[in-house]
């Protein structure tokens, strides 16, 4: 075997070289040291995403389990700018007295499903996905309890936990189905091999409904409210964003490589969830005081658009899915990011009305937070109305058109519902308004690239057709 | 650089200096340059436009240029107007010129709400200047939302319940005029999202036009005031700002109108000449159910939010004719209402900035009180129910005599049902100036009052002399849309 290959890997094998610098800074440094260990996270991953950006040789290794090219390279960097995004985020809660001791660990649980992750995309062997998965998953599990003192969290994480695996059971079951027909685990071999029999359709099935968990499509997204809500805040934003992109991201590989020859079946299988998830999740958006717990419907609606980019399974369908990817972050990002902060001011989790009269005391926030929601909401000239737009566009042309129209439809719901906040910060008046929050840099800095790229994300259409040009599809 | 360019980049140009602004006057200002910039634009377009149609310039769309946006969907920024387009920027501007007057002092968070403002005249702006759909449709969402805010933070009564109804009910629409849109795109197989394009391709076919025609249309529709999706209407001219419910009733309604004709029927012409009829009855209802409603109204605004209903329902009963005459209406009606309705707007905003009330129960001898409100006031009646020497009275008259020339039963009953809503607006306009404006004033608090101040003379004034222009010298207005309605109806009256 060639060890030499090893190294071909530049992610992964940076990733993990700064996984070690931290883990042995985590053992090493004492005392006032360690007041610099959050600012070298935050260097170390932004390195992170300038190593892996512009990589754009396509290869495979090991006989074909591994691919890399210039997409899947762009994903990485992507997930990794959003891992930069929430470690930014993170500092005020990672150094406040119950979690301070416990930085390191914090750090390395989220680069290690970060590795995960790139595994996933990057494997085109269900072996490696599988490690994959759940290398995303276990230590994702340890960081929804991280706050082991709260009851919440301790119970998020024991929910997030038993679903996931339950989820993984499923899915091997239904690989150990396509193995058993096909006798290979190469995605190549199998799509070869792959004949339509009702079994493999049967293992369909079960394998999208294990990556349906992970995206927390409905009727898969039981556990999600309650995880979301009981996380810890900067948790929360990695399960919504970072962790779903790349499940989205994996499941449109595997639809497009495996089960090209399924593609009718596939499709209709998504276009229930589709419907499903967007619908159930915004009439149950609307009665949520709570943000998190608010914000986690609001998620599994967002899903449910980021699926109809994979409808049809076409390279313009997943530009749009990273597009959409790119766009969600940013914005999703932005409002955990003042979430936390609101958090951190009141003491407890926050409420809808906690934002009552939150233009009075905090303008800056409010318009943040405002363009956050009308890019959630899909409203121009902010980014997230040409993500929509273009998510539709794809699943119009693969001939979804009732799909399309229910998801319209639930725009307006949706709207209901970020409107609500956006009266409460502006029309509501309250009897013990907040005071001026005073956000920390880190915060600061990452509100900014949030706000920056709600602005321009939509306008600068470069980043559109670079994406066009490197994406792949049936 | 191109022309139209400037009525986006203006108003970009004006959110940061707005959102730069330290004090009110810096505010006011940014918005007087602003809209004045706007406005004399607008007039240069116009007169520039008229000359180079003299000159014998026959393109249908003039000052045309397309820079490629999406290239891999096929979108780009196109810009380009004909005749109707450029009496619709006229008219945008003029309200939004004389909007800027009418909230001159408007509190609190002055630069906030010329900020959303700006926002909502930048997507009419925009809008009338697209050529290319995907454009077209960003505009038009680009202009329904700010009215949230606009209308939920400095409305009065129950504007939150009002905001929320407008911006849903509004969205509702555009998730239809999207499917239409869409439809319109991947139908044709164009490789384009051109409006003009398309249209010469005219290759969408009809099973697909049944589907997306009624979209379209009702998508733009539901802006346009069309029964039953009018609801939306009276309470949110009701609870908006002055200004808003000037900028609103004035140009975003004509928005609908506008998208109907350009989009619905333009790109649609069989659908939309089999399945006219339907909308027909629809708009017909609108037209006298929007009268009638207003008979039994007893706030001012309330009275005169129905009467857009009914006179927006009108312009949109115009454009279903599908006739010349009757289509050239129909612009001409969309001009007239916008400037009688903000005008009416205004002074209703003035009076009740002054009584704190706009229940016509408790109004009596403003005429004594405040003159110069009371006669504009007389002056937006009587241009509203169609006086000769008005706007109102020459637009009402082209579009009858264009529906009333089609010789089927079916049209002429519908156009004599329509004609009655004359009548009605009569009774209502005649029984509120009767009512509020002479008599002697009952409430001592009243006879304290004060007349207009500069800006609000100043804004009155600006709009009457237009009215009046539009009224004495129509020919001119019909003859700059001339062109765009016989553009427009090519490919339907080619098909005959």
């Amino acid at each position: 075997m060639n060890y030499i290959q090893f190294f071909e890997m530049r992610p992964e094998v940076c990733l993990l070289g700064i996984y070690l610098i931290i883990f042995m800074y985590d053992l090493i440094a004492t005392g006032s040291s360690r007041r610099v260990f959050h600012p070298l996270v935050c260097i170390l991953t932004a390195a992170l995403v300038v190593l892996t950006l512009g990589d754009r040789s396509h290869f495979t290794l090991f006989g074909g389990m591994y691919e890399s090219n210039a997409i899947i390279v762009f994903m990485k960097s992507l997930l990794s700018f959003g891992a930069l995004l929430v470690i930014m985020q993170s500092h005020k809660w990672i150094s406040n007295s119950d979690s301070y001791h416990k930085q390191g660990e914090f750090y390395v649980l989220l680069l290690s499903t970060l590795v995960g992750m790139f595994f996933m995309i990057s494997a085109r062997h269900f072996l490696l996905l599988f490690i994959g998965i759940e290398l995303a998953s276990l230590p994702l599990a340890c960081l929804v309890a991280f706050d082991k003192y709260r009851h919440n969290s301790a119970e998020a994480g024991v929910k997030y936990i038993l679903s996931s695996m339950f989820a993984s059971a499923i899915m091997l079951y239904g690989i150990s189905f396509l193995y058993g027909t096909t006798g290979t685990l190469y995605f190549e071999d199998m799509a070869a091999r792959m004949t339509g029999l009702p079994i493999q359709i049967f293992a369909l099935v079960m394998f999208f409904a294990g990556m349906g968990f992970k995206i927390s499509l409905v009727p898969f997204h039981f556990w999600t409210a309650d995880s979301y809500q009981g996380a810890p805040t900067s948790v929360t934003a990695y399960l919504s964003v970072i962790s779903k992109g790349a499940a989205v991201f994996t499941l449109f590989t595997v639809l497009t490589r495996v089960f090209a020859p399924m593609t009718e079946h596939w499709n209709l299988i998504i276009c229930l969830t589709v419907v499903a998830s967007i619908t159930a999740a915004n009439l149950m958006a609307i009665k949520q005081q709570d943000l998190k717990r608010f914000m986690a419907f609001s998620s599994i609606s967002q899903a449910g658009y980021l699926m109809l980019a994979v409808i049809g399974g076409k390279a313009t369908g997943m530009t749009s899915l990273v597009y959409y990817l790119i766009v969600y972050m940013v914005a999703n990002m932005a409002v955990f990011a003042i979430i936390e902060s609101v958090e951190w001011q009141i003491g407890a989790p926050a409420k809808r009305a906690n934002f009552n009269g939150f233009y009075k005391s905090n303008p800056k926030l409010t318009f943040i937070m405002t363009l956050a929601l009308f890019s959630l909401a899909g409203i121009p000239p902010f980014a997230g109305f040409f993500s929509k737009f273009f998510v539709f566009m794809n699943a119009f042309s693969a001939g979804a058109w009732i799909v399309v129209f229910i998801a319209l439809l639930n725009t307006v719901i949706s709207l209901y519902y970020y409107l609500l906040i956006v009266k409460a910060m502006y029309m509501k008046e309250s009897a013990q308004p907040l005071e001026r929050i005073k956000s920390d840099p880190y915060t600061r800095i990452s509100l900014t690239i949030c706000t920056v790229g709600i602005v321009l994300l939509g306008v600068c259409s470069f980043i559109y057709s670079g994406i066009d040009s490197i994406a792949f599809g049936l | 650089m191109n022309i139209l360019v400037l009525f986006v980049i203006i108003p970009l140009l004006m959110l940061p200096a707005l959102w730069g602004c330290r004090n009110i006057n810096q505010t006011r200002a940014v918005m007087a340059t602003g809209s004045v910039l706007l406005l004399a634009l607008s007039v240069y377009l116009t007169i520039d436009f008229i000359a180079q149609r003299n000159a014998g310039e026959t393109a249908a769309m003039l000052y045309t240029a397309s820079v490629t946006w999406f290239a891999p969907l096929n979108i780009c920024f196109s810009v380009g107007v004909d005749g109707i387009s450029v009496a619709m920027l006229l008219l945008s501007s003029i309200i939004v010129f004389t909007g800027t007057f009418a909230s001159w002092r408007i509190k609190p968070m002055t630069k906030e709400f010329f900020l959303w403002y700006t926002l909502l005249s930048l997507g009419v702006y925009g809008f009338f200047i697209s050529t290319d759909l995907f454009t077209m449709f960003m505009f038009y969402e680009t202009a329904l939302i700010p009215m949230y805010l606009l209308i939920g933070v400095w409305g009065s009564g129950r504007k939150e319940y009002s905001a929320m109804k407008l911006t849903l009910m509004l969205m509702g629409g555009s998730a239809f005029l999207l499917m239409g849109i869409l439809g319109i795109y991947f139908g044709s197989g164009a490789t384009t999202m051109n409006i003009n394009e398309i249209a010469a391709m005219d290759n969408i076919p009809a099973n697909l036009q049944y589907i997306f025609f009624p979209m379209t249309f009702i998508g733009f529709g539901v802006l346009g005031a069309l029964f039953p999706f009018h609801t939306w209407s009276p309470d949110g001219h009701a609870c908006a700002p002055t200004s808003v419910s000037m900028l609103h009733a004035g140009v975003l309604m004509k928005l609908g109108g506008y998208g109907c004709f350009r989009v619905a029927i333009y790109l649609l012409p069989q659908a939309a000449d089999e399945l006219s009829w339907i909308f027909i009855i629809l708009t017909t209802i609108s037209v006298v159910y929007g009268a009638l409603s207003a008979i039994s109204q007893t706030d001012l605004k309330y009275i005169n939010a129905y009467s857009s209903v009914s006179h927006c329902g009108l312009v949109l009963f115009a454009i279903l004719m599908l006739n010349k005459t009757a289509c050239t209406g129909a612009i001409l009606q969309m001009l007239s209402h916008g400037l009688m309705t903000a005008l009416f707007f205004a002074l209703i905003g003035m009076i009740y900035g002054r009584t704190h009330t706009r229940d016509i129960r408790q109004l009596r001898g403003l005429m004594k009180i405040m003159p110069f409100l009371a006669v504009g006031y007389v002056i937006a009646g009587l241009a509203n129910l169609g006086l000769p020497g008005f706007s109102g009275f020459i637009a009402e008259m082209t579009v009858f005599a264009g529906a009333f020339g089609i010789d089927d039963p079916f049209h002429r009953t519908v156009t004599i049902i329509a004609c009655t809503s004359i009548v009605i607006t009569a009774v209502y306009i005649l029984r509120v100036v009767g009512r509020i404006l002479y008599g002697e004033p009952e409430n001592e608090e009243h006879k304290k009052l004060s007349d207009a101040t500069w800006d609000e003379r100043f804004t009155v004034i600006c709009l009457i002399v237009c009215i009046a222009a539009l009224g004495i010298a129509p020919m001119w207005v019909s003859n700059l849309i001339n062109d765009g309605v016989g553009n427009i109806l090519g490919n339907l009256l080619a098909s005959h």
